[in-house]
């Protein structure tokens, strides 16, 4: 993104929060974007998260030789990783590719077929009415995945242990109930905050402006998940850098 | 009424209006007509303000667009309906959703009101019990002229249509001109149609803008248009072995 576009960005970002027409039917799109960014998308999350965890500890338990490290710390740093980690950065890479690029789609497709001008006509904020829900659900809906992420990738840690026989279900237990610090869960959901307003606002800029036809569509869409997943991993290292 | 003055536009150094000006009446047909390239539908942009104009005004019946705040331009827009030239229907929603988005917008009727609303521009574009349907199960004609229903659906001062017959063939063609002109003559809006449809032009043009390389090159009214001597507009409208033979009998 270079600074002409940077602009344009934050432009679109103005219209974005301006005062909405009708609350009632921006509330109606914020509650189908939800059910879109969140119900939609827990399953994926649920998959990728347990065998996330799952995978944690068998390389955890393989890199732990040695006799003086107890297996208990196998619990705790699958805990810790992936509460700081796993669960919000890639979680928000998978929903920057499954929902960045529906997004951008959805609006460049809009803006090739003259929806967009459409809505401008008939003197609706169409930044607004479009991005705004989509805003708002990724805001709160990308933290609750990513508790959601949490506890599977923990939980699938358990099961990955007990299965393969690299840590017992006592000593994990035992590991990721030892020495917690509840800070670490909102450094975790900052990232999951700043992650959903990347998800959802960096596609949405690509579909608002794209011109000509179907494949700009699908060219726009692909860079959407390209600069999301840059710009996740780049706030990533600054949220952390600030926070820890 | 809307008159544009000296409006000019040009985009990365290319100047594709240069200095229009018209006035368009209320309850008439108005037409902007001119080849590929012209500079008719960046016109119609311009006067909508999807485009801003370099240079010039846009005037809705005295109140000067181009200068407008976003705010006052709202108020502005929801006396405007537009058809656009591929009916820009939103995909997510049925022809009935589509039609009342405007409604429910802008307005606190309640849904019956509203609903009564929606099925009285439906029939008016006979298109009665099509409600439920989406846009990807209509034709052409279907989407133009629910397209046309959404752009009355609040009783719009001012109607712009964009190619409204482009892809459509001859007969429908008829059908949604006779429709433009009969909304316009019944609820007296100030109607723009921007095409380069021949019959449209002969049927219902009763002012003529015609635009050559960004330039307004004449203008009047479908009768007079086969008694012109300029060369760019006879080169345009009887371009066709149909029309040269026809011009004698116009």
């Amino acid at each position: 993104m270079n600074f002409t576009n940077f602009g344009r960005y934050i432009l679109l970002l103005k219209s974005v929060f301006r005062k909405p027409e009708k609350f009632k039917i921006y509330f109606k799109e914020i509650a189908k974007q939800m059910d879109y960014v969140g119900v939609g998308s827990l399953g994926l999350i649920a998959i990728i998260s347990t065998f996330i965890g799952a995978v944690m500890t068998l390389q955890i338990a393989f890199q732990l030789v040695s006799d003086f490290i107890p297996k208990t710390i196998i619990g705790s740093v699958n805990r810790d990783s992936s509460i700081l980690e796993l669960s919000p950065t890639i979680s928000a890479i998978v929903l920057a590719g499954k929902i960045g690029s529906a997004i951008s789609s959805e609006i460049g497709t809009m803006r090739v077929t003259e929806q967009i001008d459409a809505l401008e006509i008939m003197g609706i904020n169409a930044p607004g009415y479009l991005i705004l829900p989509k805003v708002i659900s990724g805001i709160t809906m990308v933290p609750l995945l990513v508790i959601i992420s949490m506890f599977l990738s923990i939980s699938g840690g358990y099961i990955g242990g007990a299965l393969s026989g690299a840590v017992t279900p006592a000593e994990y237990m035992q590991g990721i109930t030892t020495d917690f610090n509840p800070y670490t869960i909102t450094v975790a959901l900052v990232k999951a905050f700043v992650f959903g307003f990347i998800i959802t606002t960096v596609p949405a800029y690509e579909g608002f402006y794209v011109k000509g036809g179907a494949l700009e569509v699908s060219q726009a869409s692909t860079r959407a998940v390209v600069i999301s997943c840059i710009s996740i991993l780049a706030c990533d290292y600054i949220v952390t850098q600030l926070l820890l | 009424m809307i008159e544009i003055k000296d409006i000019y536009k040009s985009f990365s150094g290319n100047e594709v209006l240069k200095g229009i000006s018209g006035k368009f009446e209320e309850g008439v047909t108005n037409l902007i007509i001119g080849g590929s390239g012209s500079g008719k539908t960046t016109l119609l942009k311009c006067m909508v303000g999807l485009h801003q104009p370099d240079s010039g005004s846009v005037l809705y019946d005295g109140r000067d667009f181009t200068p407008m705040s976003y705010e006052e331009r709202i108020e502005v827009r929801k006396e405007i309906g537009m058809l656009f030239q591929g009916s820009a229907l939103f995909d997510s929603m049925t022809v009935e959703e589509n039609i009342m988005f405007p409604l429910n917008m802008f307005t606190e009727q309640t849904r019956k009101e509203k609903l009564e609303r929606v099925n009285f521009c439906l029939e008016r574009v006979n298109l009665e019990g099509k409600n439920k349907l989406y846009p990807a199960e209509l034709s052409g004609g279907m989407k133009k002229r629910v397209g046309i229903a959404r752009a009355i659906a609040m009783n719009p001062k001012y109607l712009f249509c964009d190619e409204p017959n482009s892809g459509l063939d001859p007969k429908t063609s008829i059908v949604i001109d006779e429709l433009i002109k009969e909304i316009t003559e019944e609820y007296k809006t100030t109607t723009i149609v921007v095409t380069h449809d021949m019959n449209s032009v002969m049927g219902i043009g009763d002012y003529i803008l015609f635009l050559h390389e960004g330039k307004k090159f004449w203008e009047g009214s479908n009768k007079e248009i086969a008694h012109t001597d300029i060369q760019e507009l006879n080169d345009f409208v009887f371009a066709s072995r149909f029309m040269k033979a026809a011009k004698d009998k116009f």
